[in-house]
């Protein structure tokens, strides 16, 4: 080895801590941003009843930005535009970002290729949330009673499916916790017999259900056609916050990345930071899930595509995967409008996976394992 | 009388047990004690399943020992926050999967994250240091490559600047020979013993080769069943009769020309 040991450094070198390039930064976030605002506006636009779009972009600017223009658009398009599809695009786009940024905190917690923000249970716990909240008052009249009322904007089901992702989420921590220590194979092991005993009443109770059956198919499909201004303004709130909150942990994510033994060494507080993370990201997920469905598929392969292009580095990884997820939903909703209404998470599966397929085999994938 | 500079670290009758998931405990250390002084340069030798790694665990406050006293500059490690903790020790460990898509400088630049400042970027401190770690880790060349492209002595090189960029007083270092070959070994340890001189570092290292240990070392200690089986000078303690009451392995002190023994295996016995 040679001697240079701890002689003064020259600073005029070039500098090694860049982060991110501010290049790459500038190129994966604009790309995201202007794919964001592209698919926005043609998810507005098109459909049953096509709007042009520049009338779609003066119809944002008048209501949104209060600028005075000239109405050269007939009073329908406006209702179409304004009233009728922007909740359902704005709706989209929050799900997709947050499922992509959940999904990326998720993959780097567990150290798992394969997970997804569902993965340690908010799926099954949401879901059975939902179908109880579709099926419950048919088979318990007295329930019925619940379903006219409305907590913070939000239906009966969208309620039970919120705390049903989030509650099984808690369960499925405490059960996993042995001796102040939650290992990672545990707690995912744990989220699976969990979510399968739910996926099992879930299933009785689809059994029972009669006529309800299609509404629950929707939901378990994850479905933005009864996308509405309340839910936004829940949902909103909820995953703004836990967005922050995670990004500005970015450091602690990479590290984690290291393993926790050492992480521990370079000062993270290994269980507690597990957690925190844990439930900010189930948060944003049950959030999600409460105004859409268990819509698949964007949590699991918007992080693994920026990974290829952006690195694995949290501090551009978690905006990236928000903008590209968010953009990522609302073509895949603009798509299941155009071939009939369809449940959003077909299209997701049926032109996600094989797409993801493609880049698998292509590209030499980033697995944070 | 002579004045003892204060201890760094130390143990003081400190014993630990793991719990068994079947709710019995299997004890590992028993009445420990232990200081490293300052500046000191320490091997830590002894059988597998000694306690030599709960010893590390227990100064780097990831364990927190059943009795007795772990403490860092007099004060037990148990009431230090995290990342003050970090800020004095690093641990170089036996191996570590790099995570990919990393370049070297940015997995370096993760021994700052004790001292981190910006939330979102890094300070011309931390450019400083990084820098420091890397030329005196002799990794100053690999900075622009990726983890996932690098040899086994290159990735140990990458821990070894990654720790240095903590800028720790105490250096622990568990097994970091065990996947190195001969000539990397030798390197990693001539690295380690130039790098205490230059940055008043003090280093305790558990090894698994005798001979390695003392040439490395001046002072030794050697764990066994749970305590400390010796302590002192590695000339001193690494008899063949201790090797023998420890390793349970026949040994022959070879007298080499430095003036100094060398132990050699006996496997006719």
């Amino acid at each position: 080895m040679r001697a240079a040991v701890s002689q003064p450094l020259a600073g005029a070198e070039p500098r090694l801590l860049r982060g991110p390039t501010l290049t790459r930064t500038t190129l994966v976030l604009g790309t995201g941003a202007l794919a964001l605002a592209a698919a926005v506006v043609a998810a507005l636009a098109i459909g049953s009843v096509g709007v042009a779009p520049g009338d779609t972009l003066a119809i944002l600017a008048r209501r949104l930005l209060g600028l005075p223009l000239a109405e050269t658009w007939p009073a329908t398009a406006e209702t179409i535009v304004f009233d009728l599809r922007l909740p359902r695009v704005l709706t989209a786009a929050l799900v997709g970002g947050g499922l992509a940024m959940s999904g990326a905190v998720f993959q780097a917690l567990l150290r798992n290729p394969l997970a997804d923000p569902y993965i340690i249970g908010t799926a099954a716990g949401a879901s059975l949330g939902a179908v109880l909240g579709i099926v419950g008052p048919a088979l318990v009249p007295g329930l019925a009673i619940g379903l006219g009322s409305a907590w913070l904007g939000l239906g009966f089901i969208q309620v039970l499916a919120f705390a049903g992702g989030l509650g099984t989420v808690l369960l499925v921590y405490a059960v996993a916790r042995t001796g102040g220590r939650t290992p990672v194979v545990t707690l995912l092991l744990t989220g699976y017999a969990v979510s399968a005993v739910l996926a099992a009443v879930v299933a009785l109770l689809m059994f029972q259900s009669g006529r309800a059956l299609a509404a629950v198919y929707s939901w378990l499909m994850g479905s933005l056609a009864d996308a509405s201004w309340a839910e936004l303004g829940f949902a909103l709130p909820l995953l703004i916050l836990s967005f922050a909150l995670l990004l500005a942990r970015w450091r602690r994510l990479n590290l984690l990345l290291l393993g926790d033994a050492q992480a521990a060494t370079l000062g993270v507080d290994v269980e507690r930071e597990k957690l925190r993370l844990t439930m900010l990201a189930t948060l944003a997920t049950s959030a999600a899930v409460a105004i859409s469905g268990t819509i698949g598929f964007v949590g699991l392969v918007v992080p693994h595509l920026l990974r290829l292009v952006a690195g694995p580095d949290h501090r551009l990884l978690l905006p990236a995967s928000l903008l590209f997820g968010a953009a990522l939903l609302v073509l895949a909703d603009l798509g299941a409008r155009l071939v009939g209404g369809v449940p959003v998470g077909i299209v997701t599966a049926l032109v996600g996976a094989p797409f993801f397929l493609y880049l698998l085999r292509r590209a030499r994938v980033v697995v944070v394992a | 009388m002579t004045v003892v500079a204060p201890a760094l670290a130390s143990l003081a009758g400190v014993s630990f047990a793991y719990s068994l998931p079947g709710g019995g405990r299997r004890e590992v250390l028993r009445d420990v004690s232990l200081e490293l002084r300052p500046g000191e340069l320490v091997a830590l030798l002894g059988p597998n399943g000694s306690g030599k790694t709960t010893l590390l665990r227990l100064l780097t406050g990831q364990l927190s020992p059943d009795a007795g006293s772990v403490a860092l500059d007099g004060r037990p490690v148990g009431e230090w926050r995290r990342d003050d903790l970090a800020r004095r020790v690093a641990v170089l460990p036996q191996q570590l999967d790099l995570p990919a898509g990393f370049r070297v400088a940015e997995l370096v630049e993760m021994g700052r994250a004790p001292h981190a400042r910006s939330l979102f970027g890094s300070t011309a401190e931390d450019e400083r240091a990084v820098r420091q770690a890397l030329v005196d880790a002799d990794a100053i060349e690999l900075a622009a490559r990726y983890a996932d492209e690098l040899s086994g002595g290159e990735r140990q090189r990458v821990l070894v600047a990654m720790a240095l960029a903590q800028e720790p007083e105490l250096l622990l270092l568990d097994e970091p020979t065990l996947h190195l070959d001969l000539a990397h070994q030798v390197a990693l340890l001539r690295t380690i013993r130039r790098l205490r001189g230059h940055r008043s570092l003090t280093v305790l290292a558990v090894l698994h080769d005798i001979n390695l240990a003392a040439a490395f070392a001046p002072r030794v200690v050697v764990l066994a069943e749970g305590g400390v089986a010796a302590d002192g000078a590695a000339d001193d303690v690494l008899t063949p009769a201790l090797v023998e009451r420890v390793f349970g392995v026949s040994v022959r002190a070879l007298q080499a020309g430095d003036g100094r023994h060398h132990l050699a295996l006996n496997l006719e016995g």
